[in-house]
């Protein structure tokens, strides 16, 4: 059951004009939009999509590209030229107006761009409309709406008309309408386009967020591609009623179909796209805690280095070690790093977009470790590499961009120091190392 | 010139005599219904005396407007009472309430038809001008055949003449509703006649009153005509008055006409408005605790 598709839309095609057999004729033998334009206008043409249950899927095009026209189709305000749409398992073609009110009661929603709330009705009314046509008694339903409008940050507002509040507030009282209906999927129609900009940013965390809470199938219309690139699991751009390009955030961004959709990505905002992870280098000084100081200088040496990674068992990410620390540690002939490791270094999740990385990035001028769920390391995100990412400069050239922690002592220090210190170390370091070795697979 | 000439004339009466030969018994009844209404209303405004009407009346427009409405109400129509023609007022009167109330109950369903298919839309506007442009005596004459002399010949043509202004601000209302709004009843799985009534007709309320308000400006200004068919009232003084060139009493009668149309204006124009902030402000005095933020009531919620 949790397998069956949200949404299947197969080769849907709305036609507008007088001729329509004719049009779908014409655009079978591969018309394009502008040839059938003496015949209406075609405004969705061949949509092929499945929407999974609990993604968020935005269809993303500028005006005229269909994109209204095909979500009203979705739940069967306009109704196909040609082609089907699945609801759920049911197809939604043809079949009679009451059903398909029932379909809409139980499964779609819908948010409105310009709100399309009842002015003569207060906040609560308009956010129990959903349960009140579906029948749901009226004290229940006042209760369900109370919980949604809290929910969206509306507590208290329930009595006020929809008019007494500002446009984001009214978006959030569409929004707790579809909420608040219970249906498996919400048709956003350019939800957002009518707020200004930090509104917008604000109920695109919110929705993101209550995605995440309520598991909802969301399919958003915009013609705004950070918004899409932003919410979207998997965006589909349109172009003059054809989905040109379906695929996720990353795969648009880094590999668009056409220069069409080229020319649209180079204006996104990357940082609210790309994440660590994307553009995440292979960290090269990492050493493992128990191959002890030495070990750590020798790797700072090699790569002209003043700091590295240091792991534990599983590549779990301890904390870094600096050059000072670690040569006094060689000086003094310890054999453990454990005293100078600091955790005071930025570490970020592979998941985080590149704009919650600059925060980090300026706190501190050492790379930013890369880590998984559990803690491993997984690269770093040195502050040349964010740059680079956020200027479309492609960061896998093949030669690494081998910017670390430039070295503060000076490479004679480290290799005289190494050596003085070699003979009283040699055999105690084997030792240790076997002996830590054997440690470190115990316990796994 | 030759000869040819458009039997359109022979045509028309030929139709009222059909339509008189054949429903005949309808016209009876319909006469017969639009009688005891007029009856009914006239009763009611007729018997009690002048101060209590007066009183009713200026009580309607306090509610309405308020106490300078009020206070205008009954200088007003203690002018009437004055120039000795409050009985002739209170006839005038009912007959545009009856007239109007008919007129307003056949209009909103046309208008709402109008709204929703655009045939209909082109079938009726033509027939809507016709009604409305063609001299108002014209009416009086198979009304007149149909419903003999009396007052309901004058309360059927007052209801043809005046009834097109209703249907039209009521198509114009309901196709002036947000679309979207519309829309979102339809995503929400709400059915089309539950759309009408929770969506469409409410949002279209200040439109359709307007359009109330016409039919009963309408209405009145047929009152003059309906004399002339023994319609009495404030119509049958203007009519006596011209054929006996008496400028005093022809005066007086078009002053109370007057009077009674500012008068039925300012209400039914005070509830067109007001039907908007109704809701509002009454949900407000209701309100048990003051949410956090007091935002002052809006003037009018924009439609």
């Amino acid at each position: 059951m949790i397998d069956t598709p949200a949404l299947e839309v197969h080769h849907l095609t709305k036609f507008f004009g007088r001729k329509p057999r004719e049009a779908l004729e014409q655009l079978r033998s591969g018309a394009t939009r502008d040839e059938l334009a003496p015949l209406g206008t075609a405004a969705v043409i061949d949509a092929d999509f499945t929407v999974r249950q609990g993604e968020i899927f935005v269809v993303m095009g500028l005006s005229g590209s269909g994109k209204s026209t095909l979500i009203r189709m979705l739940n069967g305000l306009l109704e196909a030229t040609d082609g089907g749409v699945t609801v759920m398992g049911e197809q939604i073609a043809g079949i009679p107006a009451k059903r398909l009110r029932q379909i809409r009661r139980r499964h779609v929603s819908m948010v409105f761009q310009h709100f399309a709330l009842l002015p003569h009705r207060t906040v609560l009314e308009n956010a129990a409309y959903g349960l009140e046509i579906q029948g749901v008694a009226s004290a229940e339903r006042r209760e369900r709406a109370e919980r949604i409008l809290d929910r969206v940050g509306l507590g208290g507002w329930g009595d006020k008309m929809p008019a007494e509040l500002s446009g984001g507030m009214q978006q959030r009282v569409g929004l707790a309408r579809a909420l608040a209906a219970d249906t498996d999927i919400l048709l956003m129609d350019e939800a957002f386009s009518a707020l200004d900009p930090l509104i917008r940013r604000e109920m695109q965390e919110q929705l993101v967020e209550l995605q995440h809470e309520l598991g909802k199938t969301i399919v958003f219309i915009t013609h705004d591609l950070n918004e899409a690139m932003y919410l979207g699991d998997r965006i589909a751009v349109m172009r003059d009623g054809r989905i040109v390009q379906l695929g996720t955030a990353e795969e648009i961004l880094t590999e668009p179909a056409d220069d069409y959709v080229a020319q649209f990505v180079r204006d996104v905002d990357r940082a609210r796209v790309l994440t660590a992870g994307n553009v995440m280098e292979a960290p090269r000084a990492v050493v493992v805690a128990s191959a002890g100081p030495r070990a750590a200088l020798r790797t700072m040496r090699d790569l002209q280095t003043s700091m590295v990674f240091v792991v534990g068992a599983g590549r779990r990410l301890l904390g870094v070690a600096h050059d000072r620390d670690v040569l006094r540690l060689v000086q003094r002939g310890e054999r453990s790093l454990d005293r100078v490791i600091s955790d005071d270094h930025p570490v970020v999740r592979a998941g985080e977009h590149l704009s919650e990385l600059f925060e980090s990035a300026v706190e501190s001028q050492l790379p930013l470790a890369v880590v998984d769920d559990d803690g491993r390391l997984l690269g770093a995100v040195p502050r040349v590499t964010l740059l680079a990412a956020l200027g479309n400069v492609s960061t896998d050239t093949g030669e690494p961009a081998a910017v670390e922690t430039p070295a503060t002592i000076p490479v004679d220090v480290i290799t005289e120091t190494l050596h003085r210190t070699a003979a009283m170390q040699v055999a105690a370091e084997v030792a240790d190392a076997v002996r830590s070795d054997a440690a470190e697979r115990s316990p796994a | 010139m030759n000869d040819f000439r458009l039997p359109l004339g022979e045509a028309a009466e030929a139709v009222i005599a059909v339509i008189t030969e054949v429903l005949g018994g309808f016209f009876a009844v319909v006469r017969a219904v639009f009688a005891g209404l007029y009856d009914l209303v006239d009763l009611v405004l007729a018997a009690p005396p002048f101060w209590a009407i007066i009183v009713v009346i200026a009580v309607l427009g306090y509610a309405a407007r308020g106490w300078r409405l009020a206070v205008g109400i009954v200088v007003g129509l203690l002018v009437i009472v004055g120039v000795g023609q409050w009985d002739n007022a209170m006839d005038s009167l009912a007959l545009v309430l009856v007239a109007s109330a008919i007129a307003i109950v056949i209009a909103i369903p046309i208008g709402v038809l109008a709204a929703r298919s655009d045939v209909a839309s082109k079938i009726i506007r033509p027939i809507l001008d016709f009604m409305q442009t063609m001299p108002a005596f014209v009416y009086l004459i198979p009304a007149l055949i149909l419903f003999r002399v009396g007052v309901v010949p004058g309360i059927v043509a007052t209801i043809v003449f005046a009834m097109a202004p209703g249907v039209r601000l009521t198509e114009l209302g309901i196709r002036g509703v947000d679309r979207e709004v519309v829309e979102a009843g339809h995503a929400f799985g709400s059915s089309p006649w539950r759309i009408l009534r929770q969506v469409q007709l409410p949002l279209a309320m200040p439109s359709i009153m307007a359009g109330v308000n016409q039919v009963i400006m309408l209405s009145l200004s047929m009152v003059v005509i309906a004399g002339m068919v023994g319609a009495g009232g404030l119509g049958g003084e203007v009519v006596q008055s011209l054929t006996r060139i008496d400028v005093g009493l022809g005066f007086e009668a078009g002053l109370s006409v007057v009077i009674l149309a500012i008068i039925l204006d300012r209400i039914t124009g005070a509830l067109g408005a007001r039907r908007r902030t109704s809701r509002s402000t009454r949900e407000r005095s209701t309100d048990v605790p003051a949410p956090a933020d007091p935002v002052a009531a809006p003037s009018s919620v924009p439609a």
